[in-house]
């Protein structure tokens, strides 16, 4: 355990298949508290799976992944309490559609923390103010945009003060003009020192705020560098062929 | 300009309103003379043939007995009361039906998508067999096959000689109110309203400090404690009447006929098969992502299940549920073929033998039918519009 202190994901060696198909071929990849990792790569090559790995929501059959100190293996109660320092936000935003805006961001923080209800919406209505949409909050789901929703996705996974926050693809299924309001908020996020997991196809995010920019084929980490090194001079030639597609137009 | 030229006639012809409103009147037209030619020619029919109508018949003695009645009732009294006898047993085997078909089929649904396998795989093919056989056969199935093999009231079979279960029936105890009854009863009232408040104030207390408190086992210990030390402290105020075997049938006691088990059985599981389905598909139909959200978020699988899938299963599963309600109950009426005395058998059975009113008889049947139907549904509509979901 001497990584404990430095890393807040650790994954060694690991491995998972579905059925014969092998999607995740030896990964190892080790998260510093603090560091705002981009996840590329084209579609299937694992990035989605290797992140949803680390809270559990994929099961991997070989290697070690420990998260904030704790094994991630079949332990229930170790699984709970990953789940809790770990924030998701998904592709399609997975709002609670029967509960408003509040009562989506106070569900868990109330159940899962325990927290007065008083104390919760309090909370709950401090990220809304951060997201910038304090004015939806009694409002539900099916009303709001797309980008709304999922800025209401990221407010109720800070309302459970997550230690890390994993982004799956979270600007995929938006219009593009609603892009940019989901962006900004990651960005603030980011630069205001939370541990970013991100899968995303915003090469613009990725330039700004990164620390490591990590590109994802078939199944392995082809390559991973700083952003500058990695855009202006990308090693392998599977890495540069994907970026001469994405940035190509 | 050509058309602007059109005369009044022809442009009245081509306006929609007035053309809807023109066969709109022709289709009642028609109706009222086909209910007016077929309510004249049944008059004419049955003044030929002597039959009287009205509703006279009602206050006529009935002449014939009722082999399980709630209210009181012998052969002395009116058919009237022949209608209600039915009608209330018709609504006992629906209320029982509902209730138990409910609980099964929620159990068969969750069972049928349940990690395990044999558990899974042996409430599909329980409901692919149950719901793939006719109604009134397992209704036959349970009267004939599995009742009328039980042993005669001499040989029953016996639970600590206080429950018997024979060919005739199910026969119990029957608890009797002694003095002290009322307090007994309050007593136990004003603790089912304590664990009421007790549930909210735990619920309150849960949101408002997040401390949690065993609600289920602190229940559990006020009611068996309220009822075992009421009991003794009111002086014992049920006393109970053991059915004994005088003759050749058991007298006293509590009795369920055979007739009322075999279609409360068969309404039953027939209707837990279709119930299920609707269950299973009501949690399927709420999409992955959910799960996938709660379990992101920490929830365990309980409160997954019970805050976040459940409510949204439930805008799906209400409106089959519904008419499967509905269906218990108008399939009810299958009690006929094996004589339970429920509305069918009793008063558009029996009565209209012997009173030869079938049009007053059935209309009056149709239409009790229709209005409980009318009522399950409205409530469940207002159920139904409690649970919606705001789109926008």
């Amino acid at each position: 355990m001497t990584n404990e202190q430095e890393f807040i994901i650790t994954l060694n060696k690991v491995n998972k298949w579905y059925g014969q198909f092998h999607v995740l071929k030896d990964i190892n990849l080790n998260v510093k508290v603090g560091e705002r990792i981009v996840i590329c790569g084209p579609s299937g090559s694992g990035k989605s799976t290797m992140i949803r790995c680390i809270n559990h929501l994929e099961e991997h059959q070989e290697g070690e992944i420990v998260v904030d100190g704790v094994v991630l293996n079949n332990d229930l109660k170790n699984i709970g309490q990953i789940r809790k320092e770990v924030g998701m936000v998904f592709q399609h935003f997975n709002l609670f559609p029967h509960l408003t805006v509040l009562q989506n961001c106070t569900l868990a923080p109330i159940w899962v923390r325990k927290m007065p209800q008083k104390e919760a919406e309090a909370i709950a209505m401090k990220y809304l103010e951060r997201v910038k949409i304090p004015d939806q909050a009694h409002k539900y789901p099916g009303q709001l945009s797309g980008g709304q929703q999922q800025r209401v996705a990221i407010a109720r996974s800070l309302c459970m003060n997550p230690r890390v926050m994993l982004f799956d693809e979270p600007t995929s299924a938006l219009d593009p003009e609603m892009i940019k309001e989901v962006l900004d908020v990651m960005v603030e996020l980011a630069q205001e020192g939370m541990t970013m997991l991100c899968v995303t196809h915003e090469m613009g995010f990725a330039k700004k705020v990164a620390d490591r920019v990590i590109f994802m084929d078939a199944g392995q980490i082809i390559e991973q560098n700083e952003p500058e090194a990695f855009f202006n001079n990308p090693q392998s030639d599977r890495t540069k062929l994907f970026l001469s597609q994405v940035l190509g137009h | 300009m050509k058309l602007d030229n059109r005369n009044g006639l022809t442009r009245l012809i081509y306006n929609p309103t007035v053309r809807s409103l023109f066969f709109q009147a022709v289709v009642l037209a028609g109706l009222l003379w086909f209910l007016l030619t077929i309510i004249s020619n049944v008059m004419t029919n049955l003044d030929t043939r002597g039959i009287s109508t009205g509703f006279g018949f009602l206050s006529q003695p009935a002449g014939f007995g009722i082999s399980q009645t709630l209210i009181e009732y012998n052969e002395t009294f009116t058919f009237g009361r022949t209608f209600f006898v039915g009608l209330l047993n018709t609504l006992l085997v629906s209320a029982l039906g509902i209730v138990s078909a409910t609980v099964l089929g929620v159990f068969v649904g969750v069972s049928r998508i349940s990690p395990n396998w044999l558990l899974r795989k042996i409430s599909m093919v329980y409901i692919e067999v149950l719901r793939n056989i006719p109604l009134l056969l397992q209704i036959f199935f349970w009267y004939y096959v599995v009742l009328q093999t039980l042993p005669r009231p001499r040989d029953s079979l016996t639970f600590g000689e206080t429950v018997f279960i024979n060919i005739r029936g199910v026969f119990m105890p029957k608890p009797m109110a002694e003095s002290g009854f009322v307090v007994y009863m309050t007593l136990i009232v004003a603790a089912i309203i304590g664990v009421f408040v007790l549930g909210r104030w735990a619920k309150r207390r849960m949101i408002n400090t997040g401390q949690q408190f065993p609600v289920f086992w602190a229940s559990v210990g006020i009611l068996v404690a309220t009822l075992v030390i009421g009991f003794f402290i009111t002086g014992r105020p049920i006393a109970f009447d053991y059915p004994e075997l005088r003759g050749l049938n058991f007298r006293g006691g509590m009795s369920l006929i055979p007739e009322l088990i075999a279609l409360w059985f068969a309404l039953t599981i027939y209707t837990s098969t279709y119930i299920g389905e609707i269950v299973r598909s009501g949690i399927q139909s709420v999409a992955h992502g959910q799960t996938e959200a709660c379990r992101a978020l920490g929830l365990n699988e309980k409160q997954r299940m019970n805050l976040v899938i459940l409510p949204q299963a439930m805008r799906v599963m209400i409106p089959p549920m519904t008419s499967q309600y509905l269906n218990l109950t108008k399939n009810s009426s299958l009690a006929t073929a094996i004589g339970y005395p429920d509305l069918v058998s009793v008063f558009a059975g029996t009565t209209l033998n012997q009173t030869g009113q079938a049009i007053e008889i059935i209309t009056m049947t149709m239409l009790v039918y229709l209005t409980i139907s009318l009522l399950v549904s409205a409530f469940m509509n207002w159920f139904n519009k409690r649970v919606a979901l705001v789109e926008r």
